[in-house]
């Protein structure tokens, strides 16, 4: 299903890739142990965990239940404060504009016309308290609002036939996901959350992926057949990372 | 089998199946620990974490991505050595009956230098240990399963007790993998002939 929007990208990524894993890749010590391959060999064990981690996006894609739901929380259970988390420090949180806000959209999309704070919040919400789970390990339970993504997805005209929807965030940051978790009940358009620092005005909260697949201080929406990749996932996380 | 005259004719011991199990094993296991460590260091759940040098991947998504191109081989690996295990009798044979006591007989008969190592024959020791890492394996691949799926895989996570229990019972399953490493590698190594013939299966008829 991805492939041929993969094979697009697949050699800037396999470049990207091999680059990260050679530059940070191995340490020394392991590599020494493994089989005496010297730093300068170990091309060929990058493209195979380059081939492994696309054989787990496939194995994720068929793993996942669309109906299959996170469990669920009840409030006293809220981690407060709750971690934040990003590429950068909290004090280099975009400050963004409320008023002036405008979430734009792209791509396989009929209607793009941009939607501001009052727009969406028209949108019936919905809400959760569910558990994170970052990529390092470490979990919080959170409590988010907002508008469900399948329920936007279909009201903009979408094509939800597509592969993909991607997100770009005020922080630079970008990230997509599969048409199949965009659609899962549990995908929020989150306008509601513990504090601004962690996206405001509008995140991604999609419980059955990993933190760092739930884009902060999006501001600008797409539908896509190309594999559009992600700021970790560009750098060598796995792409499809699912709970 | 020697024969009368030929003393030292080799022995078969192990079995074909069993030497390249062991060895892919050996790798897996290799592997997961190795970059296991690494992704521990990401988020250390004890106060330490393990040196770098000891570790496979460089960093948290290197180290990732061997873990789970690993898990396929470990998984596949163990399922085929435990089907043979039950298929063959392999595991009746040598690992029935297990007995601690007797166990503990063996360890104290070892200590003194008076335990005899009948090559090809699993002592009361060697059968409690095995089956122990063998279980330890076990608790170690669910577990990882419930850390990884534990929205796909919720049954399997709370019967762990949720996503953070489940993250230290995975984290004892290796410490108690590595334990047993420890003394399997450290015998392997200190008692005289047993580690070629995981190699070639056959063992030297000694006098």
């Amino acid at each position: 299903m991805k492939r041929s929007g993969l094979s697009a990208f697949r050699p800037q990524l396999a470049r990207l890739e091999r680059r990260l894993f050679l530059k940070q890749g191995l340490s020394l010590g392991a590599l020494s142990l493994l089989s005496g391959c010297t730093l300068k060999d170990d091309d060929a064990v990058d493209r195979l965990l380059f081939a492994m981690s696309r054989f787990n996006d496939k194995m994720q894609a068929a793993l996942f239940d669309p109906a299959k739901l996170a469990p669920t929380y009840a409030e006293g259970d809220v981690t407060a404060p709750f971690p934040f988390n990003a590429y950068y420090e909290e004090k280099d949180v975009p400050r963004i504009d409320g008023e002036s806000y405008r979430l734009r959209l792209s791509g396989l999309i009929a209607d793009k016309r941009p939607w501001s704070l009052n727009e969406l919040r028209a949108l019936p919400q919905a809400r959760q308290i569910t558990r994170l789970v970052c990529v390092e390990g470490w979990s919080a339970i959170g409590k988010w609002r907002g508008v469900a993504l399948r329920e936007f997805l279909e009201r903009i005209g979408a094509d939800l036939t597509a592969r993909y929807v991607g997100f770009k965030c005020a922080d630079k940051y970008y990230s997509s996901i599969d048409m199949a978790s965009a659609l899962h009940p549990q995908t929020l358009l989150a306008l509601d959350f513990a504090d601004a620092k962690y996206g405001y005005p509008l995140r991604l909260r999609i419980p059955t992926k990993l933190g760092f697949k739930n884009p902060k201080f999006i501001h600008e929406m797409f539908v896509a057949n190309d594999y559009p990749g992600g700021y970790w996932e560009d750098k060598g996380y796995n792409w499809f990372s699912g709970s | 089998m020697a024969d009368a005259a030929g003393a030292t004719t080799p022995r078969a011991i192990h079995p074909l199946f069993v030497r390249v199990t062991h060895w892919v094993n050996a790798f897996a296991i290799f592997v997961m620990v190795l970059s296991g460590w690494r992704i521990y260091n990401a988020s250390p759940l004890f106060g330490f974490e393990f040196p770098p040098g000891f570790t496979l991947g460089g960093w948290l998504a290197g180290a990732l991505a061997w873990h789970f191109a690993a898990m396929w081989l470990l998984a596949i690996n163990g399922v085929a050595y435990v089907a043979y295990g039950i298929v063959s009798g392999h595991f009746r044979r040598n690992f029935l009956p297990i007995s601690l006591s007797r166990a503990l007989d063996d360890v104290a008969l070892a200590s003194r230098g008076q335990l005899d190592h009948a090559p090809g024959r699993y002592n009361a020791a060697q059968r409690l240990l095995y089956v122990g890492v063998i279980l330890a394996a076990i608790v170690a691949i669910l577990s990882g399963l419930a850390i990884w799926k534990p929205v796909q895989l919720q049954g399997l996570t709370a019967v762990m007790g949720g996503y953070e229990a489940a993250r230290r019972v995975h984290f004892f399953a290796m410490a108690a993998i590595v334990a047993f490493l420890v003394v399997h590698i450290g015998l392997a190594v200190m008692v005289k002939g047993v580690l070629a013939p995981m190699f070639t299966g056959r063992a030297e008829v000694q006098r």
